[in-house]
């Protein structure tokens, strides 16, 4: 024969189902939907755990950061002008790095809520008062020029390095190095840039803010220039902040000891501040977090996934034992003809699979299609990995062998005499 | 007598429904030869079918010994029966039974299918078979695109693509009219005259009249015998 028996059974197989192309169409839905939700579940919950990993590696996954954090304020306060004081203290740097051991480098940093501008250009970035140290810390990378240096520190010199976007931005056309800018009433001359972040596009760790890039000078230079009073504008009024340190970002030299610092820094805190007016953020944390939240969200649709698989292949089952009745008389004539049992399972088996493969190829494009679709419309980020249509296609396959069993047996062991005898 | 080509020694059939039993072939021994042209009649119930089920391996004898073409059946496995069925037997129904997705050419060629080793030439034959029953412009239609008569030719080239030792037909004219009954009689005189074993059943006269001889059963067992006439005579 010039074709495999394999070839030829699945070509019957197909040519059956075609027969009755509604009823196998719908059949397939119940593994398409399967298929589809076990593949863009991965899909999503792929991607939240590479947006996971992604800002966790920004933090730094060896980083312990103390934050200041504004407390709630008093409902009753109808001053017009208010200073609040709160937040992490230099006191409180001294005391990490005194009382600490096994930190490589603690770096911590104001952020000054100034304007910069070049002639009429203006940007609101993130103005950040830090020292050199920070460069390293975070993991950034400088692009052109240099960075701040222990010198600018000592000498308080007028230098900035500009973040990528504001370079951009205030310096459409030319190159800012040398060029002087102007922060809040100061000209600072840039002597660097710094190369874009990894992605460019919204960043959840600065989408609260509704600053973009930012620009940084050295710590003793912000204080001499800005001190210690933040003064916001706001509508009618006016606040001032006295916050001494916005951010201190602890590494820590072996990351199996990153807990122990934490629960050091939240002791330590907790009896300097009468006020919780600090968050300890720990990237480990957040990461061992964002693999909890990966694997409910896992369990939970993969539990959706699995019912409808199992529903799907219920319809399978179900159709094909009303086929396998349907078919009694064919049955018996291919046994009468010299089938074995083994070809008439085969038979229906293959019609089985075909049908449910059909149907998780369907549920496979599906599936890529909804990821691509939630990435555009909900802005969430899903990675399709090869493995998750593997799996699928495997799952269908299987499904199709595992609920098609019982009817082909029930097709194979019908005596031929009564299935010829049969309408 | 030639060596038999389908050879019953003692055979009983027994169908038991609870309490009762219905003995369809009682003590049935009988030898069918190699290139005779039986038909096999007797009034409705006198167990035809269930011998001719029987002698294509499609039901089994519950107590007794069947040989096809000297093989012994009464130990071998349902997957050795298939086997013998793809290979030796060519079986026609009454309601033709073509498998109704498969085209001519196709249907033609089913017992082929489930042969272990099928033969290389398959398509080949079938086409020639199907030549031969006068079918060579119906390869591609299905059979419902086909008469009654041409149907049954189908069915006949199907039961002849394995070059089987028999050719077994159970009222293979029944539902056909008399003329088309007659050409399909006429094939069956043909095969016959190749030197084919056929046996017939049938309730009609006028066909038994055209078979060698007549075997008559009347409930489960033998009733006459009419042995050696010759075909049309
Ligand atoms: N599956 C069965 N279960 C019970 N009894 C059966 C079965 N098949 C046949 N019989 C009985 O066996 C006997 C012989 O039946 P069989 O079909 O061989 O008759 P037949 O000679 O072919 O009749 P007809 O000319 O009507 O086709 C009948 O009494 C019938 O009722
Ligand atoms: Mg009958």
């Amino acid at each position: 024969m010039t074709e495999g028996i394999f070839v030829r059974t699945v070509r019957l197989g197909v040519r059956s189902l075609l027969l009755h192309k509604l009823r196998s169409a719908l059949t397939t839905l119940g593994v398409l939907f399967g298929v589809s939700s076990v593949v863009a579940m991965l899909a999503i919950g792929e991607g939240a755990s590479a947006e996971a990993q992604e800002q966790i590696r920004r933090l730094g996954s060896q980083n312990v950061i103390l934050r200041s954090v504004k407390p709630p304020e008093d409902a009753v306060s109808n001053q017009e002008t208010r200073v609040i004081s709160y937040g992490i203290t230099r006191a409180d740097l001294a005391r990490v790095e005194a009382t600490i051991p096994g930190l490589r480098r603690v770096v911590p940093l104001r952020e000054l809520p100034e304007e910069v501008r070049n002639g009429d250009r203006v940007s609101r970035p993130r103005v950040i008062a830090t020292i050199p140290a920070y460069l390293e810390a975070t993991g950034r990378v400088l692009g052109s020029g240099r960075w701040i240096s222990e010198v600018d520190e000592v000498r308080t010199t007028n230098v900035c390095v500009l973040g990528y976007e504001v370079a951009r931005q205030l310096f459409p056309f030319a190159n800012p190095l040398g060029e002087r800018v102007k922060i809040g009433a100061d000209y600072f001359t840039v002597v660097g840039t710094l190369l874009p972040r990894v992605r460019l596009d919204s960043d959840p760790a600065e989408a609260g803010s509704e600053s973009t890039g930012e620009v940084f000078i050295s710590l003793s230079t912000g204080q001499k220039w800005f001190g210690e009073m933040l003064v916001k504008q706001r509508a009618g009024s006016r606040e001032m902040e006295e916050v001494q340190l916005h951010e201190m970002i602890i590494e820590v030299d072996r990351a199996e000891d990153v807990p122990f610092v934490a629960a050091a820094c939240r002791t330590m805190l907790a009896r300097e501040h009468d006020q919780r007016d600090y968050e300890v953020v720990v990237p480990l944390e957040l990461l061992m977090r964002a693999e909890e939240t990966k694997r409910i969200f896992n369990i939970v649709l993969g539990s959706i996934a699995g019912i409808s698989l199992l529903v799907g292949g219920i319809g399978i089952m179900n159709v094909m034992l009303a086929t396998v009745t349907e078919r009694t008389r064919e049955i018996g004539i291919r046994r009468a003809l010299g089938a074995k049992r083994r070809h008439i399972v085969v038979q229906f088996l293959v019609e089985c699979v075909v049908l449910s493969v059909g149907g998780g190829l369907l549920g496979i494009a599906l599936g890529i299609a909804i990821p691509l679709g939630v990435e555009h419309w909900a802005d969430m980020r899903t990675v399709v990995t090869i493995q998750a249509p593997l799996l699928a296609f495997g799952i269908s396959a299987g499904i199709g062998v595992i609920f098609g069993l019982y009817p082909a047996w029930r097709a194979a062991n019908m005596d031929p005499v009564e299935a010829l005898r049969h309408e | 007598m030639t060596r038999p080509v389908a050879e019953l020694t003692n055979v009983s059939r027994i169908y038991r429904m609870g309490q009762n039993k219905v003995v369809a072939l009682d003590d049935f021994s009988f030898s069918f030869g190699r290139g005779e042209y039986w038909a096999i009649m007797g009034s409705s119930g006198s167990g035809k079918s269930t011998l001719l089920n029987i002698l294509g391996c499609i039901d089994r004898a519950t107590t007794g010994s069947y040989r096809v073409d000297g093989e012994e059946t009464s130990e071998l496995d349902d997957d050795d029966l298939s086997d013998l069925r793809s290979r030796r037997i060519g079986f026609i129904f009454q309601s033709y039974n073509l498998i109704q997705q498969l085209n001519v050419l196709e249907n033609i060629q089913v017992p082929l299918f489930y042969q272990d080793d099928p033969p290389e030439d398959g398509p080949e034959r079938a086409r020639a078979l199907a030549e031969r029953v006068g079918l060579s412009g119906r390869l591609d239609h299905r059979p419902r695109e086909l008469s009654g008569g041409q149907q049954q030719r189908v069915a006949i080239a199907r039961a002849l693509i394995n070059d089987p030792a028999m050719i077994l037909a159970d009222e293979a004219t029944g539902n056909l009219d008399t003329k088309t009954a007659g050409e399909i009689l006429e094939l069956f005189d043909e095969l016959h005259a190749e030197g084919k074993s056929i046996l017939l059943v049938t309730h009609e006269p006028e066909v038994g009249e055209r078979a060698q001889s007549v075997l008559r059963l009347r409930d489960g067992r033998i009733d006459t015998v009419q042995e050696g006439r010759q075909a049309g005579a």
